[in-house]
């Protein structure tokens, strides 16, 4: 249970997180794929706690901040979501191309 | 034995991250994402973190629930009566998040180990109490602002301005 095998996790979990980020056309699919990515992110920040600096809540506050930033991205995209959902009935990527350059 | 729990634990974490993706419907791919987010929590109770490991698992199943109406309210098969397939540039999306794990990976494992500092203290919830109320103060008031911030953006983007103040 080194850092080398959390690191790992993260790494997996971050890519998964990616594809699903580059991939899915539905709104939600795509914030999954952000929450998966910050998720592997907790993994990384707890292990460096634990692994690198112990002694200091450092690595402790960096996972509260990271929590906070998952809640506060679902909440914004499902206000955006919602927002363009009644302005345009849409609720996917492919058909909110405006800034497509 | 914790070696092994947190193996168990990260091929689940891993297992739900990619079938959130692969099932069929949005309500199965909203619990293998929490299954996900529970198996990390999970993990983080491993090293210790016991506060910050059930905040989060507490928190990822509200925040799935949350989800999960939200789909019900926009999404097209929400139970998975019809096969679901809604992905672009599948492939090409596939091989960039290879690339990029090949690469975090690699850079893993090139790293060295690094030299820990200090020990964990006695209780780690303490020392955070301790830490968020005393230096790290200014990362807790801007959090507590970016917290109110999305709260009233949040209300600005979602109400009808078709009708407004009928709320829905």
């Amino acid at each position: 249970m080194g850092l080398h095998a959390f690191l790992l996790l993260a790494c997996a979990l971050f890519s998964v997180g990616l594809y699903g980020v580059l991939s899915q056309q539905s709104i939600v699919m795509l914030m999954m794929g952000l929450e998966l990515m910050i998720n592997g992110l907790l993994a990384a920040a707890g292990a460096f706690w634990y692994h690198v600096a112990p002694a200091s809540a450092d690595g402790q506050v960096l996972v509260l901040v990271a929590v906070t930033v998952m809640a506060l991205e679902m909440v914004m995209g499902f206000a955006v979501t919602t927002a363009i959902f009644r302005a345009r009935e849409i609720d996917m990527t492919d058909e909110a191309e405006d800034l497509r350059g | 034995m914790r070696d092994v729990a947190f193996w168990v634990l990260a091929v689940v974490a891993v297992a739900g991250g990619v079938a959130v993706f692969r099932v069929g419907s949005m309500a199965r791919a909203t619990f293998a994402l929490l299954g996900s987010l529970v198996a990390v929590g999970l993990a983080l109770l491993l090293l210790g973190l016991e506060y910050l490991g059930y905040v989060i698992i507490l928190m990822m199943v509200m925040e799935m629930l949350v989800m999960a109406v939200f789909m019900v309210m926009y999404m097209m098969n929400p139970a998975g009566l019809m096969p679901m397939r809604m992905t672009h540039n599948a492939r090409w999306a596939a091989s960039v998040a290879g690339a990029v794990f090949v690469l975090l990976a690699t850079g893993t494992f090139l790293l060295p180990e690094p030299v820990r500092h200090g020990r964990p203290p006695a209780d780690p919830t303490r020392a955070l109490g301790l830490a968020i109320m005393g230096p790290k103060m200014l990362v807790m008031m801007i959090i507590g602002v970016a917290i109110l911030a999305t709260m009233v953006s949040s209300v600005v983007l979602s109400v009808n301005r078709r009708h407004p103040g009928r709320g829905c």
